[in-house]
């Protein structure tokens, strides 16, 4: 049983509400920070922890607030990402909704850190009830006087607002989501300059996910250095993971970052094992990391067992590895069908694309088209590297990772899957029914080699 | 959304649209709540507000409305939304079903799911039932992925659903006949 920093009193009764979380040691951090340390000594702990943002890009924190400008008389920002949109990501509604004030409690003593007045909670719009929650949570805070003026008698000010999208993947890339913020289309910007130096209104900007910011509280009340004994390498602390897909136990587990694949697939703590048949396949960290084969996701290539940390996820790189992304994690049974799953993917990013950038815009429709084809019976031997082909002239190519995070799901079900495209043109008939592998999986080995 | 192309239409809804009396207080309070000169911030919120207000989808009159409140040309409201797939361009039923179609609740049948709505309520994904009842849409990732499949219904999610429970689900909307909205509380 792992430790739980952010779990760790989400099933107390009462807990969504203020008195039920100050009860159980809930603005802690508020307190200690603001009357105890200066904000550099909060970064300094927050280096120490070594906590990697948990949106997906996995960059570290305190690197990431260490180059926030601080020009005199400019005021700066904490944006919070609460965006939420890669398949197979729920941890932060999850965690909003149940316990809304560790992300209120994260804000404030970030924002301390940050020497932000103001900070703003950017939740997709299809999370408005969550919006809602969180409002109240906000709402009973400042009632409380942990925002407003003059926050324990420290000097601090701060208030947090709470806006919504209205549905847009994009408006989750960070520059998207400031455009978006600003009341434009989520059109992500060139960089640089960087929201560190030019972000929210121009001004000095930092944007966390919500998991990151919630992982604030436990670093400042324990320390840096303790958050930091959890896990492995550069891979510090506990991880929300999403798990759905063919699982026997879907929800959200937060893990310690370290423990094995195998332990978190199969064991009755965490997914509980395969629904049903037989693992095939496994997307671990949201629909833009590569996808794997079942075996390949418990074992690097040296045979070891693998871990899931941000290095042994991506150990044997794209060839063999994957990543820890977002943490929207996904497992398929062998009634799967890889190039049905693989069309769905690229139909949802041809749908969010912003369309600015034309090997985005056009090449993701491209494949949309190419990968409907295919599974439908009509598709050509030629497809599979047309494929190959489009994807690989779309990564690296655009503005914003929205084009790879396409690209690479397509990538990788033709390296490790490649036969089984090739069945879908040497079994057209078959193919046609749209559950064809469900009736009778496809049984050949995963090929590992690059085409 | 927006590489595909969701043109504004001008033939349909000519009805006038004016914000209610508490609806402009709410736009007047968005606007408020950012640092001066940045109340554009609030566009999308207010966007919310009068979809809401009319009957579930912005017409080029409550748009309209929308840059007159803020002070924004007509041109910068159109542009912000179509882009955002939450808003509908078009009328809509009663009730808008979003089915998550997405990859993880296609794993759980949200296939299934969508051809039986469809079958049900004799539309194909993206249309609305003639007696205006429903609007079934298929829709990208609602963070839903461990109990799908699954749809929202305004600020409601209904989760691991299966063909009983949709059903029920459908009656249930019919019998109690009042529109549901993303904003409601």
């Amino acid at each position: 049983m792992g430790r739980k920093l952010l779990f760790q009193h989400i099933d107390k009764p009462g807990i969504r509400g203020l008195e039920g979380y100050r009860a159980n040691g809930g603005y802690r951090s508020v307190e200690k920070a603001l009357k105890t340390m200066s904000p550099e000594a909060v970064l300094e702990e927050v280096k120490k922890s070594g906590l990697r943002g948990r949106g997906g890009a996995g960059f570290p924190t305190g690197m990431k607030w260490s180059f926030l400008a601080k020009p005199e008389g400019v005021p700066r920002y904490l944006v919070v990402n609460a965006d939420e949109s890669e398949p197979g990501t729920f941890k932060d509604r999850y965690l909003m909704e149940r316990i809304p004030h560790i992300l209120v409690e994260g804000m404030i003593t970030s924002s301390f850190a940050l020497g932000a007045k103001v900070s703003y909670a950017y939740i997709r719009g299809e999370y408005f009830y969550v919006a809602r929650i969180m409002e109240q949570a906000i709402a009973e805070a400042r009632a409380a006087g942990w925002l407003g003026k003059n926050i324990l008698g420290s000097g601090f000010d701060h208030e947090i607002h709470v806006q919504v999208g209205a549905g847009a993947y994009i408006c989750g890339e960070e520059t998207a989501l400031l455009e978006s913020l600003e009341g434009k289309r989520g059109n992500p910007r060139i960089k640089p300059p960087f929201p560190a130096v030019k972000g929210l209104y121009d001004c000095p900007t930092v944007v966390n996910n919500v998991e990151t910011i919630a992982a604030v509280v436990p670093i400042v009340n324990d320390g840096g250095e303790e958050y930091a004994k959890i896990g492995i390498g550069k891979s510090t602390g506990t991880k929300l993971i999403s798990a759905g897909g063919n699982i026997k136990r879907p929800g959200v587990y937060e893990i310690d970052l370290g423990i094995t694949c195998d332990e978190f697939i199969n064991s009755d703590e965490y997914c509980g094992g395969v629904d049903g048949r037989a693992f095939k396949a496994v997307v671990p960290g949201g629909s833009s990391v590569p996808i794997v084969p079942y075996e390949m996701f418990l074992k690097t290539p040296t045979g070891e067992n693998r871990l899931m940390t941000y290095e042994s996820l991506s150990e044997g790189g794209f060839a063999q590895g994957t990543m820890m992304g977002s943490g929207g994690f996904y497992a398929y049974n062998d009634a799967q069908c890889i190039v049905r799953s693989t069309w769905n993917h690229t139909r949802f990013y041809h749908h969010e694309s912003c369309g600015q950038c034309s090997p985005c815009r056009e090449g993701t429709g491209w494949m949309e088209k190419v990968l409907e084809r295919l599974e439908h019976g009509e598709g050509r031997t030629e497809d599979i590297d047309l494929l190959w082909d489009i994807q690989r002239k779309i990564e690296g190519n655009t503005i914003c990772p929205l084009g790879d995070a396409a690209a690479w799901p397509v990538a990788s079900a033709i390296r490790h899957f490649r036969d089984e495209f090739e069945y879908h043109v040497t079994h057209r008939e078959k193919v046609k029914d749209p559950k064809h592998f469900a009736r009778e999986p496809f049984r050949k080995s995963a090929k590992f080699a690059t085409a | 959304m927006s590489a595909r192309t969701r043109p504004i239409t001008t033939t349909e809804g000519t009805k006038p649209f004016s914000f209610s009396e508490a609806g402009l207080a709410e736009c007047k309070a968005l606007m408020a709540r950012y640092p001066e000169g940045r109340s554009k911030s609030a566009l999308i919120p207010i966007l919310h507000v009068a979809q809401a207000e009319n009957d579930g989808w912005l017409s080029v009159n409550a748009m309209d409305a929308v840059a007159h409140v803020m002070g924004l040309r007509h041109i910068e409201v159109y542009e912000v939304a179509s882009f955002y797939s939450m808003f509908n361009l078009h009328p809509v039923g009663t009730y808008v079903l979003d089915v998550c179609r997405t990859t993880p609740c296609m794993l759980r049948g949200s296939d299934d799911l969508i051809h039986h709505l469809e079958k049900k309520l004799g539309v194909h994904a993206g249309e609305t039932t003639k007696d205006g009842m429903f609007t079934l849409k298929a829709v990208e990732c609602l963070g839903s992925c461990g109990s799908g499949p699954m749809l929202q219904c305004g600020a409601g999610y209904h989760e691991d659903l299966t063909i009983e429970k949709v059903d029920s689900l459908i009656e249930q909307l019919r019998a109690r006949n009042s529109r549901t909205n993303y904003t409601d509380r």
